[in-house]
């Protein structure tokens, strides 16, 4: 098993706080089937990946965006095991996040868990080969918002899920401007309720995410790793995706434990499949 | 910030996003500090199929750094042309911009970066 980041530096009282969701995303990106899906669309097809020269110069490298990292746990794991899921380190990722405390908390996560992964490998023939993939940048924004039409390759989101009477209101741009000011308990609450609370179905903030996706994913390779819970519909998300047109394929690829009969939790891979099927 | 990041990002605000003023956007008052980070070839030559090198020249000189080519290099001359690399290296993953702005060609909205960290949240009245 793959080590899981280091996010004992971050403030749980304002930043989520890794729980089964997040280790389900780790558990699906780092699968049997999505490696497998991943290198293929993504260029390392090498088992030994780590060593293998990157002969494929002329594969663009992906880029990985996590839109709500919070701490940092999932975009920090697959920045670090990069070469095990694409089968290449030469992978770009980034976040998105309204809250700037998970900024700050997944810039230093992403950072340890590099860190982590090359102070294992110090014993490696070829120390100067990178281990890990290059994290650019972690982003205050709403969503996809600030992201330039079709550069995304890989699109991973852990929404704010639970269903909730109404949804908090959406932060602006004046709202946690720095990280200087000591938050108060209502501040971190609000936080915190960012993070978890969806509105009708727990769907309000996933439609949002879901109803840009054309726009954001890059047309050809871009595919998107979207985590449900039963209240979410996820067999009415499955669908309204397959809608977008013939191309659009939307497959569960990871689950949590049944619980009456039910997934209680579980990972939605969204892509374009290049050539129509014809039947 | 890493100057790379611009290469990905425009403006936030919808009715920008399919102007050409959007982007890249444009820095500001930009205080840059400059990592020391080993370089990585293989990263840099498979990055550059991704870059959108008109954007990435703009930007390059809008922070002050010598013009880029008017073409991209290839791979070869990527290759074999070891200081391009290393400038290459130096502007997209050593240079990071910590406090400043980044401004919409478009509409003109500022984006403040402070401690490295770009705020897209939008005002009210723009959402």
């Amino acid at each position: 098993m793959l080590p899981t980041p280091d996010t004992s530096h971050v403030a749980f009282e304002r930043v989520y706080e890794p729980a089964e969701d997040s280790y389900l995303l780790l558990d699906t990106l780092s699968s049997e089937s999505e490696t497998a899906f991943l290198r293929s669309r993504f260029g390392g097809n090498s088992a030994d990946a780590t060593t293998a020269p990157t002969s494929a110069g002329t594969i663009p490298a992906p880029f990985v965006v996590e839109i709500g990292p919070g701490s940092g746990v999932v975009i920090g794991f697959v920045n670090a095991h990069a070469p095990h899921i694409f089968g290449t380190p030469s992978v770009l990722t980034a976040a998105i996040d309204v809250n700037r405390y998970a900024c700050a908390a997944t810039r230093e996560t992403v950072r340890k868990a590099a860190a982590d992964v090359a102070a294992s490998s110090t014993s490696s023939a070829t120390p100067s080969v990178s281990k890990s993939g290059t994290f650019l940048d972690a982003m205050q924004g709403d969503l996809t918002a600030p992201l330039r039409d079709g550069s995304v390759d890989v699109l991973i989101f852990n929404p704010p899920y639970v269903p909730t009477e109404e949804l908090p209101r959406q932060p602006t741009a004046t709202d946690m401007v720095t990280s200087e000011a000591a938050p108060t308990f209502q501040d971190d609450s609000y936080l915190l309720s960012l993070s978890y609370a969806g509105g009708v179905d727990g769907m309000e903030i996933t439609d949002l995410l879901i109803g840009r996706l054309g726009e954001v994913l890059a047309p050809r390779r871009g595919c998107a790793y979207v985590l449900l819970c039963a209240q979410n519909k996820p067999e009415a998300v499955k669908q309204r995706v397959r809608g977008f047109g013939p191309e659009w394929r939307a497959e569960t690829v990871g689950s949590s434990g049944k619980q009456a009969g039910w997934e209680k939790l579980q990972i939605v891979r969204i892509w374009r499949e290049e050539e129509q099927e014809s039947s | 910030m890493k100057v790379l990041s611009l290469n990905f990002l425009t403006c936030a605000v919808k009715a920008c996003k399919s102007t050409t003023g959007a982007y890249p956007l444009h820095p500001k008052d930009a205080e840059l500090v400059e990592d020391d980070l080993e370089i990585n070839s293989d990263l840099l030559l498979n990055i550059m199929p991704r870059i959108d090198w008109p954007a990435l020249s703009t930007t390059a000189t809008e922070l002050g750094f010598p013009s880029l080519p008017a073409q991209p290099p290839t791979k070869e001359e990527l290759e074999a042309d070891e200081k391009m690399l290393r400038d290459l290296h130096h502007l997209l993953m050593e240079t990071q911009m910590m406090e400043g702005k980044l401004v919409c060609g478009n509409c003109g909205h500022e984006y403040a970066v402070r401690e490295g960290i770009a705020n897209f949240l939008l005002p009210a009245h723009l959402v």
